[in-house]
């Protein structure tokens, strides 16, 4: 007997704004002009944030955080393309999400200074946003089920986005999830940021696979590689993945190509491993560099209009990171409120006890 | 009233809950056509439909993944490990996210889900089968740790568990699951998580066993009061975690002296953490050394030798009178 085939299958790749600027004019998506410019406008508020995050890192007036610069567009150009009823389940690193699905500097600061009241989904904050998930790969699983629970609630309408790193392909969670997702036939978008590094462990040694993106083949699922520092790229294939979605066509995963600029946490010295002409090559391939050229090509946007973004940016960081500053009076002992959502005696026992003790430090001064 | 044992009297407590509330879904290995291994979700698929009754595919962690996501948008998930030594798989996502939602965001999401997990030896299972390591669940904070130890409070903790608004894991003592019926009233029960349970009041000695041990020690309690009269407060303890300090000391107070029978290993075992909040709360009531019945600290060993491992009635009672007679 002959061997027979039974299949072949093809990994596709889309790129639509290369790092020339150069625009593939009939992928290019057919945005107006002031979506772009919001494009455009919330990358460089999740560039110019994390600038100054990184800044206050170094004068120790937050803690550790991973920085997303270098990133902007796989992140930014997803929740672009998500609606308000999306569910957004990520993991430590996507700070241009957030910022666009609402949630605001100073408690991203309030967070990464050791409070969990930065985590609190409140005002302009999209209340389906989950907070962030440091285990790796783990909150995949929690996109899924919060599909299910969608579509068994009737609103069909809804997806749920899960952003992980290419670090995440390698853990057990992300392929259950990745199968559930397909055998529910749910409406869940997998957005792997292949940022080539899992703090020091390159992609290369991360999978024998050709690209990550060919593991949706195995699940059943499409899976398309795109050029994640193309904002224009990574919306196309996230709306069409969305879309796909909401007619009930089950999930998707892309793998966003991208790189991370910065070390991997501000405790990481990235050149343990890596050099700075590898960094170069990518700063090249700047993200908002290319949107920006492209955005000037079209006349939507000159060097007037990057001065006063600029400047509004600044003059709003101050006043967030001021909110911040002028934050205070942590209630010592909400870690008791929150155990449970019913009062145990064997939990208030103990908070009893933690508040006289806290009260003992304080007088020995 | 209708007599019923555990498993029809979970399955009950489920079928209950899921025409009550349509929020209540079932998911796990073997659940909905199979109805469970144990026959625990026997009929719910015919009754609730393949949406409220999944039937997963074979991985542990997504089990519990996916439940999490479920009842974060307010779905209440009640997932099945098929046996206690699958259940580790589950702890990751346990610790990691579905004890902490709650506490991550300040109460903004919680996780209002039920992990089913039989347990417990007795019943000439293959390996992996027959541990009870209630002990290392207990430890997490933000999780609850419930055994019921019959039909009739295996329903109530059900439906406790279900209507909890934080992750519950149920442990069921499967040693259990058969032997024996017992009448259930007509109308739903539920009881307080967190509870002990004075089962037969006393005064020589307080007794606190769980889950199948509580039937061994039933039986020891009743040979020792026939033997020699001796009055014997015994506890179900029901919720391993968070433990009911009150009732354990109350208890003490009264008594003077303590003993605990356990199926799990003795190391770390719940009864060394019942034993230090005696010792925190009501120690110079003792009138004699608090003796642990237990499991041993070896693997759990294949059902040929596990009877001789698991506390029996025999030694439960040796144990007993051992205090009694300090």
């Amino acid at each position: 007997m002959p061997m027979k085939e039974l299949d072949t299958f093809r990994v596709s790749y889309l790129s639509i704004l290369d790092e020339d600027a150069n625009v593939d004019k009939e992928l290019e998506p057919k945005l107006k002009k002031p979506e772009l410019i919001e494009l455009y406008r919330q990358m460089v508020w999740a560039r110019r944030t994390d600038e100054r995050m990184l800044k206050l890192q170094r004068q120790g007036r937050i803690g550790t955080f991973g920085p997303s610069t270098g990133q902007e567009a796989a992140q930014c150009a997803v929740a672009f393309a998500m609606k308000e009823q999306d569910w957004f389940a990520g993991a430590f690193r996507e700070h241009g999400v957030r910022l666009l699905r609402g949630e605001t500097l100073t408690r991203q600061l309030v967070y990464y200074n050791g409070q969990e009241e930065g985590n609190i989904n409140e005002g302009s904050a999209n209340p389906r946003n989950l907070p962030i998930s440091v285990i790796v790969g783990a909150q995949p699983l929690h996109a899924v089920g919060l599909a299910y629970a969608m579509r068994l609630q009737g609103e069909k309408e809804t997806c749920a986005v899960t952003f992980m790193g290419d670090g995440a392909t390698s853990e057990g969670d992300f392929h259950e999830a990745m199968n559930f997702a397909a055998v529910w036939n749910l409406p869940v978008l997998f957005v792997v940021q292949n940022n080539q590094w899992a703090i020091s462990v390159p992609r290369s040694k991360q999978t024998k696979s050709a690209t990550i993106a060919q593991k949706a083949i195995a699940y059943g699922m499409p899976g398309v590689q795109v050029d994640g520092n193309d904002a224009l790229a990574v919306y196309v294939a996230a709306s069409e993945a969305l879309e796909r979605g909401r007619r009930g066509e089950g999930p998707t995963l892309i793998e966003a190509v991208t790189y991370r600029l910065m070390m991997h946490t501000t405790a990481d010295d990235q050149y343990k491993y890596r050099t700075k002409e590898e960094e170069e090559l990518w700063w090249r391939r700047d993200p908002l560099v290319r949107f920006r050229a492209y955005l000037e090509a079209k006349k939507f946007w000159s060097e007037k209009d990057q001065e006063a973004l600029e400047e509004e940016y600044k003059v709003e960081i101050e006043k967030q990171v001021k909110a911040f500053e002028g934050m205070s009076g942590w209630k010592p002992d909400a870690p008791f409120d929150h155990v449970f959502g019913t009062k145990h005696e064997r939990i208030e026992a103990q908070r009893r006890e933690f508040l006289a003790e806290i009260a003992k430090e304080a007088d020995r001064g | 009233m209708a007599k019923l044992n555990m498993v029809q009297a979970i399955n009950l407590a489920l079928d209950e809950m899921m025409a009550e509330d349509p929020s209540v879904v079932v998911l796990g290995e073997d659940v909905g056509v199979d109805g469970g291994v144990f026959r625990v979700t026997e009929g719910l698929i015919e009754k609730y439909g393949e949406a409220r009754v999944i039937d997963t595919p074979l991985a542990e962690s997504a089990i519990i993944g996916t439940a999490i996501g479920m009842a974060l948008a307010g779905l209440k998930p009640v997932g099945e490990m098929q046996f206690c030594g699958f259940s580790y798989i589950m702890i990751p996502q346990l610790e990691g996210h579905g004890s902490r939602y709650r506490s991550r965001t300040h109460g903004q999401f919680h996780v209002p889900l039920v992990m089913r997990v039989p347990y417990g030896g007795g019943v000439r299972a293959l390996e992996h089968h027959s541990e009870s390591r209630e002990a290392s669940l207990g430890h997490f904070p933000g999780v609850k740790v419930v055994i019921p130890s019959g039909p009739r409070n295996a329903r109530s903790l059900m439906r406790a568990s279900i209507l909890d608004p934080d992750p519950v894991v149920y442990m069921e003592p499967k040693r259990s699951y058969r032997a024996f019926k017992e009448d259930v009233p007509e109308a739903p029960e539920t009881v307080e998580i967190g509870k002990a349970q004075v089962v037969q009041e006393g005064t020589d000695i307080t007794v606190i066993a769980w889950g199948a041990m509580m039937h061994t020690t039933k039986k020891a309690v009743e040979e020792i009061r026939q033997a020699r009269g001796a009055s014997i407060e015994l506890i179900d303890l029901l919720t391993i975690s968070p433990m009911d300090t009150e009732t354990i000391c109350a208890s003490v107070r009264k008594t003077g002296r303590l003993a605990v029978v356990q199926e799990a290993p003795l190391s770390f075992g719940p009864a060394s953490e019942i034993i230090a909040t005696v010792n925190d709360h009501a120690l110079m009531h003792l009138e004699a050394p608090v003796k642990r019945v237990s499991g041993y600290d070896v693997v759990t060993p294949y059902f040929g030798r596990e009877n001789l491992y698991m506390p029996t009635v025999g030694r439960a009672r040796r144990g007993i009178e051992e205090v009694l007679d300090f």
